[in-house]
């Protein structure tokens, strides 16, 4: 089992590598200066110019800057923002709780639902109830969520006035934060109506972003619970009289969970890419919202960093789900 | 973080009497951008300023409450000598600086804090110049501070004196804005003894009218009234800006209430806010232009004659309608009508499309297609460029000018359209710093400007206007000023370098029970005088 | 005379599996549903230019915000309202139809081409080739594909083709490794060996004996690329880095709404209908064409 990490470990290290050299190298083809943007409408003179470039280090050959890059990571040091002049690993600490808190209600949201969908689906294969949420299912795979987000907007914050409009809880409670999750903090606050409130304003962002993972999940639970329920053993289970209900619970369903928790740990590339657009919408201070505007401030470190993170992150869960996979699965581990 | 979260706690204690009624008011300011940090000296962006230098800082002088004119700040009084080459100012006593969990001044300001305050912009050598890594003093620079600071001297502990290179009349108005406000030196001193410098810019200590107590990033900033502040105290007790970058969130959130006033609503939906009873609108025109600066150094656009029948063709008002929706005057100067010196005699080039047409043919330019470039992002002075330029490609094309639309992303347009052979007109345009006529001509049309680098995108330098232009800013008598700046203007528009396209009014929305809120003609959100019904 | 024989049976055999494959197809409602929605749109944006009442790009500039034709204020010449410089809804709707297809089309293509080339490759030699082109697949699919997409959109500068190509590079890794598998099952089977010790050269095994024996799970991504395509191009033109304006794409039009939300529904309603109705109809049909031709899901 060991061997079987450790080969999955080393196997990640040139793709990290890969991951920085993309990361580093993509953010130093931007076209576009973050001198001049500073500068704004004003312009810059040519001396001035080169004198910020060279605090900044733009001024060194591509490769040096690299190494450089390298030596600060290996260091735990991602770099100051070019905008805020903070440390980029400060700036991510802050808002990343903010990002995991809505990624995590709303893979919850698409789990819960999702999967007993899913399931039910499978079993009265071809039922109303199968066509209907299916359809539901396809729909809401269809669904640009930025427009979708804005529906729910002009529904539930415009018209019925049912939701706050944006933020993560009501100015009006002030606490310290202990977890950085606005859910937790509210309750350890000890404040009245503190914990409704942000769960309040966590309420359409968490649904606009679940709507693509629950269809995902909701399909995939569906055939795989088809496929097993056309296995062998299951027809074997079938035959010798168990009751459906411990057919499809124990013998089916165990089996149909290897794929659809592949396919819950490969959703946070889907959260991430979906957070982007939501945190846009809906202001929500987290990391989606960071990496737009840091894009479009040309705030190289943070970009670079901001991707890396990520990118190891996705690539972390990615090796959970694939050790969890091989945990469940035995035939995995020794192919 | 940990201690910042531990200080909160304390202040909090405070910051929530507000939930019981009636005792404390709280304001609540719906902010479009997050603050780049509280230290006001490194940063360029108004949204910065409006959450550092206004509620926590004050400026030795500053700039009285809706105009441009410079007042006592920290400074009750100034003397200049008679050469311009000398300010002397009079501190005020008895100024009191905040205190935080890690810091309760021991001395009230004082001059060694004016000097620290300058000093660690100007000077390298200063240990506070790079207190964090990669900072640079952008405003003090362009100001040509280094350039035009000789020295700052401590007369005595409660006189100042600035010695210069050479006579500059804005100066004034210069160390009125936000990176000349005053930080304190020994609050700097107690940090550095303890080895967390980075808390200057993270929890701030001023002098200013609103005390910093938690920001939690892109979410919230909270201060509390600064009971000992030196001038009028607030009428509120707490502060809040709630940050909401989108514009429709941020009217949403005035009209549930969440907040009580906001910044720049979308021209869309002003009519709606005019209807809602509930709210009001303050308007004024904003220290701005938007403009299409031809490059005068390249044919046909080097012939003054062609880029007349140009400005002719445009048709300002279809603009106005369908890009500012209303909300902008056209203009006929490269100055502001709010801003001294104006010239109103200046007869802008009337909309008149056959004598465009007929003015071309005269100069022999036929068949005369060229380039417009449309900025990506939207400004202050300019809600729309692209459609700006749909509109004007339309235009040109009733006098029979091709145009084609380029779009560059923003840090490269502002790069490109600063090239000396540069292939078409741009539209852009300028934000005043500090209400001073040079801010706009000196800074976009003065030949010292033109040249790669440079604001003076027109590439337009004409001898007799930067002439009238310098011999202006060494003349500190303000009518003699405004004499030369209206001469100059008429040279402007004689040359027409630019099609000057509007100047845009800025609104501000908010809650029907706000009173005391004053709009500045530099667009800052201050909030010192504001109240609220209960 | 025994090449005859052979072609003769091989044209049987295809016309066969068209049978059977629209057999299968036909079956499922919701794919040929998405197919008659699919032919309809591709109708609309073939005959843009004679169906819609006006240009897209024309400004009324007397009717700015006109409200769809039933609501009060609407007018008949702009049956589904006009925008905020007074362009007709419907006609950029309408427009907006080819923008959607072309990118589907431009994107599945260099993707799938790419993807395909990659992959036989990686998958054909083996070796350091394949640890190489796979590790550096890897690393595309490491980063969230939107993420990536609008990264690179900021290096190649903000607009519809380099939307295009950016997308079709964070697509291109899936077919690489579909036809990297689909190569290494077949590459032992004895009809290549045959094929091989018949003197068959390297292209000619990879692109015409191996390659359109893994075309089914190609065609099934290549569909499912295509829907995703038109929404993450979407997404980009939402966030100001796709298609710009004037140009009809709907996800454009929709960035450009935005200020509007509150005040007039149908510019923001509209164009996202319009990208979900074509969205759904190309993963309907996608469905379809799944079940049709993976033959482990057909019915039992």
């Amino acid at each position: 089992m060991i061997r079987f990490i450790l080969g999955k470990l080393l196997y990640l290290v040139p793709t990290f590598i890969g991951i920085t050299i993309i990361a580093f190298g993509f953010v130093r083809v931007l076209p576009g200066d973050p001198v001049l943007l500073m500068a704004g409408e004003r312009g810059v003179s040519a001396e001035r110019h080169a004198e910020l470039a060279a605090q900044f280090g733009f001024d060194k050959p591509i490769w040096q800057q690299y190494l450089d890059f390298m030596g600060r990571l290996l260091q735990g040091d991602l770099g100051n923002s070019l905008v805020t002049k903070k440390p980029v690993l400060t700036e991510f600490l802050a808002l990343f709780p903010a990002t995991v808190e809505l990624g995590l209600v709303a893979i919850i949201i698409a789990t819960v639902i999702g999967v007993p969908v899913g399931v039910i689906a499978a079993i009265k294969r071809g039922s109303w109830f199968d066509q209907f949420s299916m359809t539901a299912a396809l729909v809401g795979f269809s669904m640009p969520i930025f427009w979708w987000g804005l529906l729910l907007i002009i529904l539930f914050s415009g018209i019925l006035q049912w939701t706050p409009v944006s933020g993560r809880i009501s100015l009006l409670y002030f606490f310290p934060q202990v977890t950085g999750f606005m859910l937790i903090d509210s309750l350890i606050s000890g404040q009245k109506g503190a914990f409704t409130s942000a769960l309040s304003h966590l309420i359409l962002p968490s649904i606009v972003l679940a709507t693509i993972p629950l269809a995902v999940i909701a399909r995939q639970t569906r055939s795989a619970m088809l496929e097993v329920m056309g296995e062998d053993y299951v027809r074997t289970a079938r035959a010798k009289g168990l009751p459906p209900s411990r057919v499809v619970g124990v013998h089916a369903l165990r089996n149909a969970m290897i794929p659809v928790i592949t396919t819950i740990g490969l959703q946070i590339g889907v959260l991430m890419a979906g957070a982007i657009l939501t945190e846009t919408i809906f202001s929500w201070p987290g990391i989606g919202k960071w990496m737009i505007d840091s894009i479009s401030r040309r705030d190289y470190p943070v970009v670079q960093s901001g991707l890396l993170l990520i990118a190891g992150l996705v690539m972390m869960v990615n090796l959970i789900v694939d050790l969890t996979y091989g945990l469940i699965n035995p035939r995995i581990r020794h192919k | 973080m940990k201690i910042l979260t531990r200080s909160l706690i304390a202040a909090s204690a405070l910051a929530m009497v507000s939930a019981v009624p009636a005792l404390a008011k709280t304001f609540v300011y719906c902010s479009e951008a997050s603050p780049e940090g509280f230290d006001p000296a490194p940063y360029t962006a108004g949204g910065t300023f409006d959450a550092s230098a206004h509620p926590i800082f004050n400026r030795l002088v500053q700039f009285k409450k809706g105009t441009t004119e410079v007042v006592p700040g920290l400074a009750e009084s100034w003397e200049v000598s008679a050469d311009g080459l000398e300010y002397t100012f009079k501190l005020r006593q008895g100024v009191k600086w905040h205190s935080n969990e890690k810091f309760t001044p021991s001395r009230d300001f004082n001059a060694d804090d004016v000097i620290f305050s300058f000093d660690r912009q100007g000077n390298t050598g200063n240990p506070w110049n790079q207190y964090i890594a990669g900072i640079t003093y952008e405003y003090y620079n362009s100001m040509e501070m280094p350039s035009l600071i000789k020295e700052v001297v401590k007369v005595d502990d409660h006189t100042v004196k600035f010695v210069l290179t050479r006579p500059e009349a804005p100066f004034l108005a210069n160390i009125a804005m936000p990176f000349a406000s005053i930080v304190s030196k020994e609050y700097a001193d107690t940090l550095e003894a303890a080895g967390t410098k980075e808390d200057f810019n993270n929890l701030p200590i001023g002098t200013g009218p609103f005390k910093f107590v938690a920001y939690q990033k892109d979410a919230v900033i909270r201060y509390a009234k600064n009971a000992d502040y030196w001038g009028e105290a607030p009428k509120i007790d707490d502060l809040i800006f709630a940050i909401t970058p989108d514009a429709a969130v941020r009217l949403q959130k005035l009209k549930a209430g969440e907040c009580h006033l906001m910044p720049y609503p979308a021209p869309a939906d002003l009519e709606a806010i005019r209807a809602d009873s509930t709210l009001k609108l303050d308007e004024q025109p904003g220290l701005n232009v938007a403009y299409l600066a031809y490059n005068t150094t390249v044919a046909p656009f080097d012939n003054p004659k062609v880029r007349k029948a140009l400005n002719m063709a445009i048709n300002k008002d279809a603009i106005i309608d369908a890009v500012f929706q209303g909300a902008g005057q056209a203009a006929k100067n490269p100055i502001p009508p709010t801003m001294w010196s104006y010239n109103d005699a200046v007869q802008d080039d009337a909309y008149d499309p056959e004598a465009a047409k007929a003015a071309l043919e005269a100069e022999g330019v036929k068949d005369l297609s060229m380039k417009v470039w449309a900025m990506p992002v939207q400004r202050p002075y300019m809600p729309n460029a692209r459609r700006t330029a749909e509109l004007m490609q339309e235009d040109f094309a009733k006098i029979g000018v091709k145009v084609e639309i380029v779009s560059y992303e923003w840090g490269e347009y502002l790069k490109k359209s600063t090239e000396v052979g540069r292939d078409g007109a741009v539209i852009l345009g300028w934000t005043g710093d500090n209400g001073d006529p040079d801010n706009f001509m000196g800074v976009l049309l003065s030949c010292a400007a033109t040249g790669e680098g440079g604001a003076n995108r027109a590439q337009w330098c004409n001898e007799d206007f930067s002439a009238l232009l310098s011999k202006a800013k060494q003349t500190t008598d303000v009518a003699e000023r405004t004499k030369l700046y209206e001469e100059a203007q008429m040279i402007f528009k004689d040359q027409a370098p630019w099609a000057t396209i509007a100047h845009s009014t800025q609104f501000v929305p908010m809650s029907a029970k706000v009173s005391g809120f004053t709009m500045s003609p530099l667009g800052d959100f201050t909030f010192e005088s504001v109240d609220i019904a209960e | 005379m025994s090449e005859q024989v052979v072609k003769l049976s091989d044209a049987a055999i295809r016309r066969r599996m068209l049978a059977d494959f629209w057999f299968y197809f036909s079956q499922n409602r919701g794919a040929v549903a998405g197919l008659v929605v699919f032919i309809l749109l591709v109708l609309i944006a073939v005959f843009a230019a004679v169906l819609a009442p006006h240009d897209p790009t024309a400004q009324y500039r007397d009717a700015l915000l006109v409200p769809p034709v039933w609501q009060e204020g609407g007018r008949a010449e702009f049956l589904l309202g006009t925008d905020a410089v007074g362009r007709d809804m419907l006609s950029r709707l309408i427009y907006g139809a080819q923008y959607s297809l072309f990118i589907g089309i431009v994107v599945v293509s260099i993707a799938l081409v790419g993807g395909i080339v990659v992959g036989l490759l990686a998958g054909f030699f083996g070796g350091w080739v394949d640890s190489v082109i796979m590790r550096v697949m890897d690393v595309i699919l490491a980063f969230p594909s939107l993420l990536l997409a609008l990264v690179l959109v900021a290096i190649l500068g903000p607009g519809l083709t380099n939307a295009m190509i950016a997308i079709a590079i964070v697509y291109q890794p899936h077919f690489a490794r579909l036809t990297r598998a689909a190569v290494m099952g077949e590459k032992a089977r004895e009809y290549v060996t045959a094929a091989r010790v018949a003197g068959a050269g390297n292209l000619r095994l990879m692109f015409r004996t191996i390659l359109p024996n893994c075309l089914a799970p190609l065609i099934v991504q290549a569909t499912l690329s295509f829907s995703s395509a038109v929404l993450d191009s979407a997404a980009l033109g939402f966030l100001g880095m796709g298609a710009q304006p004037p140009a009809s794409e709907w996800g454009t039009m929709l960035a450009e709404a935005r200020e509007f939300i509150l005040r007039a529904w149908w510019v923001v309603t509209f164009p996202g209908l319009a990208i979900l109705i074509s969205v759904l109809a190309i993963n309907l049909m996608g469905d379809g064409l799944r079940d049709a031709l993976d033959p482990k899901l057909k019915r039992s």
